[in-house]
C-alpha cells in the first residue's frame, strides 16, 4: 500500500445566510497517495473547487463553516492556526487556480512575484534565489527566463502566465499540488502543453496532484484516479478504466454518454434529464433521484452512502451492483 | 451544383490599430493593422452544418460577425441566396436580416433582463412584420415549443430560468423569424455537458425539421464533429483547411489542423496518456496577427516547413472534389 499523503475524512462546507443554512460541500472523503494524480470530475456547482478550497482553508469563515477533518501527513490542517498553516501553504500543498492572468499581481514584474513566493519559504540569499526563480522559469518552459523575469503580468500570454504559476506552485518543491481548471482558460494546443508540464514536473518531482476539472476528457488522459461529484458529494470513486468500462453510478454514465467523441459519432448525444439542483432545493433521499433514469421509489427516501463495491470503487447508488 | 445558400469571397476585415504619438510624428510610417480575417471564402448549401473551428484569435467570431453584417468588411463580397448583400444597406438589408439570424454564447446577458421571455421573442417577429399583434401570442407558444419549453414560460423574467432554458430561449427568438441561416457563435460553450448535449441535440432535431443551415463557430472540436456536415479550419484570420468533417477529422492535411486535433483530450481508460509523448504536442503559441509574416501564417510552429514557405503564402486549394487545403505539402 502506498504512503497517503492526504486523507480528507467527512468534509463539510456550509454557507450561513439569511435563508438558512447553504450545504455547498457535503461530507466528503477521499485520500491522496504520494505521488499520485487523482482527478476530481463535475459540472459547475458540484462543489468541486470548494473541496479544493477547503484543504487549503482558503474559504473564508465566517459566511463559511469548514468542518471535517484534512489530515496532511498525519496532521489537521483545519485545526492548525494560521502560522502553521501558513507554513504549509505553498510549500508543502501549492494550488493552482482556473484564471492565471488573474491571479498574478498586474503592478509587480513577474519574476519578483516568484521570488517573493520562495522568499517565504526558503532560507536562502536572494542571489541564490533569483538564480533559482531562472531555472524555475526555465524548467516551467518560458523562453527567454532572464529577460521573461522582468516582464509584467500584462506581457505574458494566458499559457505564459500559467506557466508562471506553476512555477511559483512548485518553487518550494510541495509534495502536492491542488489545480483548480488549470487549463480552462487556455486553448486546447496550450492546453495540452500546459497539461503536459504538469504530469512531466509530479513526475520528476514524485509530486501528487488533485486535478479539478469538469472535462473528463482531461481527466482521462491526466489521472489514474477519478472522483465524480455532484450536488456536493462524490457519487462515484474509482480508477480511470472503471470510470471508463464499468460506470457503477447512473450519473457518471450519463457524463460519459453526454460526450461527442471525435471518432465514434452518434445520431444523437445521450442527455441527462433536467439540471443539477441548487443548494436551495437538494432533493430529498439520493440527490440525483429526480435526473435518474433508474431511479426507485426507495431512492427518494433514503439517501445511499458511498460503499465499496470493491477495493478501488465506491459508489453512492442504491442501485449499483459489482458488474 | 444547386446554387448555394452563401458564397463568401475573400472576405477581409482590418482593424486599423490607433497608433501613439510618435507615429503621428512621423506621418511616412504605416498604421499598423489588425488582420482579424484575411481573405477568407468559403460557402454552404441550404441546410448544410459548417463547423468553423480555430483558437481564440484565429478570427472566427470576426467571420460569423461579418456574414450577419453587424460588422462592415474591409473587402470581399458575400452573396445569400443569390443576391450579393456586401453593398446593401438600411432598408434594403432588412429581408437579410431576417434570414440569417445568430445564438450568443451567453445565455445570461444575450437576453434582456427587463423583457419577458414573450417579449424577447415576440418582437423580431413584429419588426419583420410576420405576425400582427393578435397572432405574436401564438406563434411565440408555437416556437417555445419547438425548442422544448411550455409556454408557461413565455411570461417568465430570464433571471428566473436555468443557463440550458435561457439558450433554449435565444434558439426560439432566432427561430421566430423563421431564418434560413443561423450562427452559433460558441452557442453551447457556456453549458455544462449535461445541459450542453440537449442543447446539440435540439439543434440537430430543429435542422431536420425545418431545413436550417447552421454556421457552427466553436473551439470544441467534439461538438463541432458532432454537428457538422463541414469543417472549416482556421488560423490566424485564415483558413487553412475545409472538408466533410469525417474526412477532415479521420485524416487532416494541414500541419495545424494535425496539431488541433491531436491535442484534444479524448476520453480513454487511462492506460495510456497523450501528455507523455510531448514531442507530438504543437510548441509555440498562436502569433499577434499584427504584422504577419509574408508567408505562410503557421511557419513558426510548423514541424514540416520548407524555404517556400517563408516567400509566400499558400492559397487554400482543392485537394479533391470535396477538400481543399491551404499547405505546399498537399498542392
Amino acid at each position: 500500500m502506498t504512503e497517503t499523503l492526504l486523507e480528507v475524512r467527512n468534509l463539510r462546507v456550509a454557507f450561513h445566510n439569511e435563508d438558512g443554512m447553504l450545504r455547498a460541500v457535503d461530507g466528503v472523503s477521499f485520500g491522496v497517495a504520494r505521488g499520485e494524480i487523482v482527478g476530481l470530475v463535475g459540472e459547475s456547482g458540484a462543489g468541486k473547487t470548494l473541496t479544493a478550497e477547503a484543504i487549503m482553508r482558503l474559504i473564508r469563515c465566517p459566511p463559511g463553516r469548514i468542518s471535517g477533518e484534512v489530515l496532511y501527513r498525519g496532521r489537521d490542517l483545519l485545526a492548525l492556526d494560521e502560522a502553521e498553516l501558513a507554513d504549509i501553504r505553498g510549500k508543502d500543498i501549492a494550488m493552482i487556480f482556473q484564471n492565471p492572468i488573474s491571479s498574478l499581481n498586474p503592478v509587480f514584474r513577474v519574476g519578483a512575484q516568484l521570488l517573493e513566493a520562495m522568499t517565504l519559504h526558503l532560507p536562502a540569499r536572494r542571489r541564490t534565489l533569483r538564480d533559482r526563480v531562472r531555472e524555475i522559469f526555465t524548467h516551467v518552459g518560458i523562453p527567454s527566463a532572464e529577460r521573461r523575469a522582468q516582464d509584467y503580468p500584462h506581457q505574458f500570454s494566458g499559457g505564459m502566465c500559467q506557466r508562471a504559476m506553476i512555477g511559483m506552485g512548485i518553487a518550494c518543491t510541495p509534495s502536492l499540488l491542488i489545480a483548480d481548471e488549470p487549463t480552462t482558460a487556455l486553448d486546447v494546443t496550450i492546453q495540452a502543453q500546459i497539461l503536459a508540464l504538469i504530469r512531466q514536473l509530479a513526475a520528476e518531482l514524485g509530486m501528487a496532484v488533485l486535478l479539478v476539472s469538469h472535462d473528463l476528457g482531461i481527466i482521462s488522459q491526466m489521472c489514474s484516479r477519478v472522483l465524480v461529484m455532484y450536488a456536493g458529494q462524490i457519487v462515484e470513486e474509482a480508477p480511470m478504466a472503471t470510470i471508463f468500462h464499468a460506470p457503477a453510478h447512473p450519473y457518471t454514465r450519463g457524463l460519459m454518454a453526454c460526450i461527442p467523441d471525435i471518432e465514434q459519432v452518434p445520431a444523437r448525444l445521450g442527455t441527462i434529464a433536467g439540471v443539477m439542483p441548487g443548494l436551495r432545493d437538494l432533493p430529498s433521499g439520493c440527490r440525483f433521484h429526480p435526473r435518474c433514469p433508474i431511479a426507485e421509489p426507495h431512492c427518494a427516501v433514503a439517501e445511499p452512502a458511498l460503499r465499496a463495491l470493491d477495493v478501488t470503487h465506491r459508489v453512492a447508488c442504491h442501485l449499483a451492483r459489482r458488474e | 451544383m444547386e446554387q448555394p445558400l452563401l458564397d463568401v469571397q475573400q472576405l477581409t476585415k482590418h482593424y486599423p490599430l490607433r497608433a501613439g504619438a510618435l507615429h503621428r510624428l512621423l506621418p511616412q510610417r504605416q498604421t499598423p493593422v489588425l488582420r482579424a480575417v484575411d481573405g477568407v471564402s468559403f460557402t454552404m448549401a441550404p441546410g448544410e452544418t459548417l463547423g468553423l473551428v480555430g483558437e481564440s484569435g484565429c478570427g472566427k467570431t470576426t467571420t460569423g460577425r461579418l456574414i450577419l453584417r453587424a460588422i462592415e468588411p474591409t473587402s470581399g463580397s458575400i452573396v445569400f441566396g443569390g443576391q450579393d448583400i456586401t453593398a446593401l444597406h438600411g432598408p434594403a438589408l432588412q429581408p437579410f436580416r431576417r434570414q440569417v439570424q445568430i445564438v450568443f454564447q451567453d445565455p445570461y446577458s444575450s437576453l434582456n433582463p427587463r423583457l419577458t421571455v414573450r417579449q424577447s421573442i415576440g418582437e423580431p417577429m413584429l419588426v419583420h412584420g410576420l405576425a400582427s399583434r393578435d397572432e405574436v401570442r401564438h406563434q411565440v407558444n408555437a416556437v417555445l415549443e419547438m425548442v422544448g419549453l411550455s409556454p408557461e414560460y413565455a411570461e417568465r423574467y430570464p433571471h428566473e430560468m436555468s443557463g440550458g432554458q435561457r439558450q433554449r430561449v435565444g434558439i426560439a427568438r432566432a427561430l421566430g423569424v423563421q431564418p434560413q441561416l443561423i450562427v452559433a457563435d460558441e452557442a453551447v460553450s457556456a453549458l455544462d455537458v449535461s445541459v450542453r448535449a440537449q442543447i446539440l441535440n435540439l439543434f440537430v432535431e430543429l435542422r431536420q425539421r425545418l431545413g436550417l443551415a447552421y454556421l457552427f463557430i466553436s473551439h470544441d472540436l467534439g461538438m463541432v464533429r458532432f454537428i457538422s456536415h463541414r469543417v472549416a479550419v482556421m488560423y490566424l484570420g485564415q483558413l487553412v483547411e475545409v472538408g466533410p468533417a469525417a474526412a477532415l477529422f479521420a485524416s487532416p492535411l494541414h500541419p495545424y489542423a494535425q496539431a488541433l486535433l491531436a491535442a484534444i483530450p479524448r476520453i480513454g481508460d487511462g492506460s495510456v496518456s497523450m501528455f507523455d509523448h510531448t514531442e507530438r504536442l504543437l510548441a509555440g503559441e498562436l502569433p499577434s496577427p499584427i504584422d504577419v509574416p509574408t508567408g505562410c501564417r503557421f511557419y513558426d510552429r510548423c514541424p514540416y516547413r520548407m524555404d517556400r514557405c517563408r516567400q509566400a503564402a499558400p492559397a487554400l486549394r482543392a485537394v479533391d472534389a470535396e477538400r481543399a487545403v491551404a499547405c505546399y505539402l498537399h498542392t
